[in-house]
């Protein structure tokens, strides 16, 4: 078996509006090993994306623990968290986040300019990862130039450009048409078969299909957690 | 490496916002530019206080008719000055004292054809040596020449020009009329520039006596008289000495109010430059209303801009921008901006009193003290008001960042 590279315990997150609380996720046991495509699926508002922002160290769990590559970081200062998102995570999100005034290429450097990485080997890299999502061609264009297939594919580049542990999705194809959806599915799945681990949420079956386990989430806790069966056949 | 990649953003997001970035830092430009010309008025004020402190005798005491009052209405025809008193300070000063008086009047002169208005200065010979007069031709007329009533001038440095431009040489021996009176020039004085109200090359000096019942018809009462000590040490003795002599003169009890004032050249000066003061006051406060608004006008386009790019923020924090790195990036711009806007405003700065000294003819230097100050300044109120609106970026939650809309 490959190194565990997340491990949850409890993982809880509260939110508190007024006099109400919402339990967005109510205590979720987890393990992903190194080297899994893991789709995490659910109803609208059982707390996937909760769930994945704690995965990826954009937030902080109300309660539970949670290891990354074996380093307890639930309870990490935000710069640590910062550094840890830096090196270790790369987010991809259903609304691309990308910065809109910088060309592609710019946008793919960003994670490296934080790690102070030098202006000759980020653009290198950068130009790679950018190679690498069928985008040479496209990296002096801004993101208001670009399709929204090609916005994501340029996020996938970012997210993957200081060569992270973890890759995180939250719903990557939700803004997407479902040939665009298919490209960017196929992506991930040559990732993944090159060996990066990869979560994503997603509202679609099909999408999910392509993942090698699901883990279905309701109200807040693990509903079902399966290995697909179908895949082995190719999208 | 990442300290200069984060100034580029900075710079990148100043640029990409030209016009706003302008307006934003107009206050700043405006108060650099009114600190810059604030201090070279001052500093030229200065200066020209010294040369002109230098040019109306560091040694010379005036004295005037009138109360010991500043600015105010002496009490006119019962308090008088004249010869007799000039001759008491000069005979009964033991020697401490040269002494020249003056009445004058500015009075329609003419040479051949061409016509001039000028000062006429009825003194003493001792006034040329007390004021450095230096000549370029001719003499000075002499103690006899003021016994006889001698119609004889010796001309400032402007008055050949305003002649028709006669050489100086030339006009020696020639006749002038000074209100229809012919005077014979014995002299012309080398040029000395301006103090104050003063334009000794415009005017024309003749003997006191002369003037008084020749050309002003009578007139006894001298318009001041002047008392030259060998060094300026000795003005505090000499003070005392002219008072002591003129109260006898003039039959005033020690103690008792006296009918006459004693200035030195500093003194006078104090009251003439009152206006520059009162004008470089109005710029200082200019100055520092707009350096104040200026500021707050750059906060208030920061927390702006800091709003608007949230999710730019949430981007930056998501990738692996720390607090840190977020606070430096906002500072910056805010520096960056208000440094520019001080670069601008030096320049604007330099305009402004360029334009002083040309068309007001006000004397302005510009001090790289001052230039530095400045800048340092503005940056200071770059950093001081940039401070809230990068807290506010730096605190910002990563997740709620993202999420803005
Ligand atoms: N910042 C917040 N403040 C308050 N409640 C929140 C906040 N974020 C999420 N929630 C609540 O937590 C619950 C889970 O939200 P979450 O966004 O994780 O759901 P989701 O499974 O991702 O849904 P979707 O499929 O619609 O994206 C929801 O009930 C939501 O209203
Ligand atoms: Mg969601």
């Amino acid at each position: 078996m490959n190194d565990v590279i997340i491990r949850t315990e409890g993982l809880q997150k509260h939110y508190v509006l007024g006099a109400e609380t919402v339990r967005a996720v109510r205590g979720v046991d987890l393990t992903i090993h190194s080297g899994e495509f893991v789709a995490i699926m659910g109803p609208s508002g059982s707390g996937k994306s909760t769930f994945m922002n704690m995965i990826g160290c954009l937030d902080t769990p109300t309660a539970g623990k949670y290891w990354l590559d074996g380093q307890l970081v639930s309870t990490l200062s935000e710069d640590e968290l910062a550094r840890v998102r830096n090196q270790a995570i790369g987010f991809v999100f259903q609304t691309f986040n990308l910065l809109p005034r910088a060309t592609a290429l710019h946008n793919v450097e960003l994670p490296l300019i934080y790690a102070g990485v030098g202006g000759k080997e980020r653009r290198e890299r950068a130009t790679e990862k950018l190679r690498l999502v069928g985008l040479a061609d496209r990296m002096d264009h801004k993101p208001p130039e670009m399709s929204g297939g090609q916005r994501q594919r340029v996020a996938v580049a970012r997210a993957l450009v200081n060569e992270p542990a973890l890759l995180l999705a939250d719903e990557p194809t939700g803004n997407l048409d479902s040939t665009t959806s298919e490209e960017i599915m196929v992506q991930l799945r040559a990732l993944n078969e090159a060996g990066q681990t990869i979560v994503i949420v997603t509202h679609e079956r099909d999408i999910a299909e392509v993942a090698r386990r699901q883990v279905h989430l309701r109200d807040g806790l693990i509903e079902r957690d399966f290995l697909n069966s179908t895949v082995e056949t190719t999208v | 490496m990442l300290i200069l990649e984060i100034i580029m953003v900075s710079l990148g997001a100043i640029r990409a916002n030209v016009m706003r970035s302008i307006l934003t830092t107009l206050g700043i430009v405006i108060g650099v530019a009114a600190v810059i010309s604030v201090v070279a008025l001052g500093e030229g004020a200065q200066a020209s206080v010294e040369q002109q402190i230098e040019r109306m005798g560091t040694n010379v005491l005036t004295i005037r008719p009138g109360q010991q009052m500043w600015g105010g209405v002496s009490r006119g025809e019962t308090s008088q000055l004249s010869v007799s008193d000039a001759e008491a300070l000069r005979d009964r000063s033991e020697g401490l004292l040269s002494v020249a008086p003056e009445v004058s009047s500015r009075q329609q002169i003419a040479y051949l054809r061409w016509n001039s208005n000028n000062q006429i200065v009825g003194t003493w010979p001792d006034y040329f040596p007390m004021y450095d007069h230096a000549l370029q031709a001719g003499r000075y007329f002499n103690r006899g020449e003021v016994q006889g009533r001698r119609r004889v001038a010796v001309l400032g440095y402007n008055v050949p020009e305003a002649l028709g431009g006669t050489s100086a040489g030339a006009l020696i021996g020639q006749t002038i009329q000074v209100r229809g009176v012919p005077f014979e020039v014995v002299g012309v004085l080398q040029e000395k520039g301006e103090a104050a109200w003063i334009r000794p090359d415009d005017q024309i000096f003749i003997p006191v006596s002369t003037a008084q019942y020749r050309v002003f018809g009578g007139r006894e009462r001298l318009n001041s008289i002047y008392a030259a000590t060998a060094s300026p040490q000795q003005l505090d003795q000499a003070f005392g000495v002219i008072d002591r002599i003129m109260r006898r003169e003039h039959r005033i009890r020690p103690g008792a109010e006296a009918d006459f004032n004693i200035r030195n050249s500093s003194d006078l000066l104090a009251t003439f430059n009152e206006t520059n003061q009162t004008f470089a006051l109005l710029l200082a406060s200019i100055a520092g209303v707009s350096l104040l608004v200026g500021g707050i006008g750059i906060m208030n386009i920061m927390l702006v801009s800091v709003t608007e790019r949230t999710r730019e923020i949430g981007v930056r924090k998501a990738l692996g921008a720390t607090r840190r790195t977020i606070l430096f990036q906002f500072l910056v711009e805010s520096l960056a901006l208000c440094t520019l806007g001080g670069i601008v405003g030096v320049g604007a700065g330099y305009g402004a009193a360029e334009l002083l000294t040309r068309f007001a003819e006000w004397d302005t230097i510009i001090a790289p003290a001052a230039v530095f100050t400045a800048l340092a300044f503005s940056a200071g109120v770059g950093l001081f008001f940039g401070i809230l609106p990068a807290q506010r970026a730096a605190k910002l939650d990563p997740i709620v960042a993202l999420r803005y809309e």
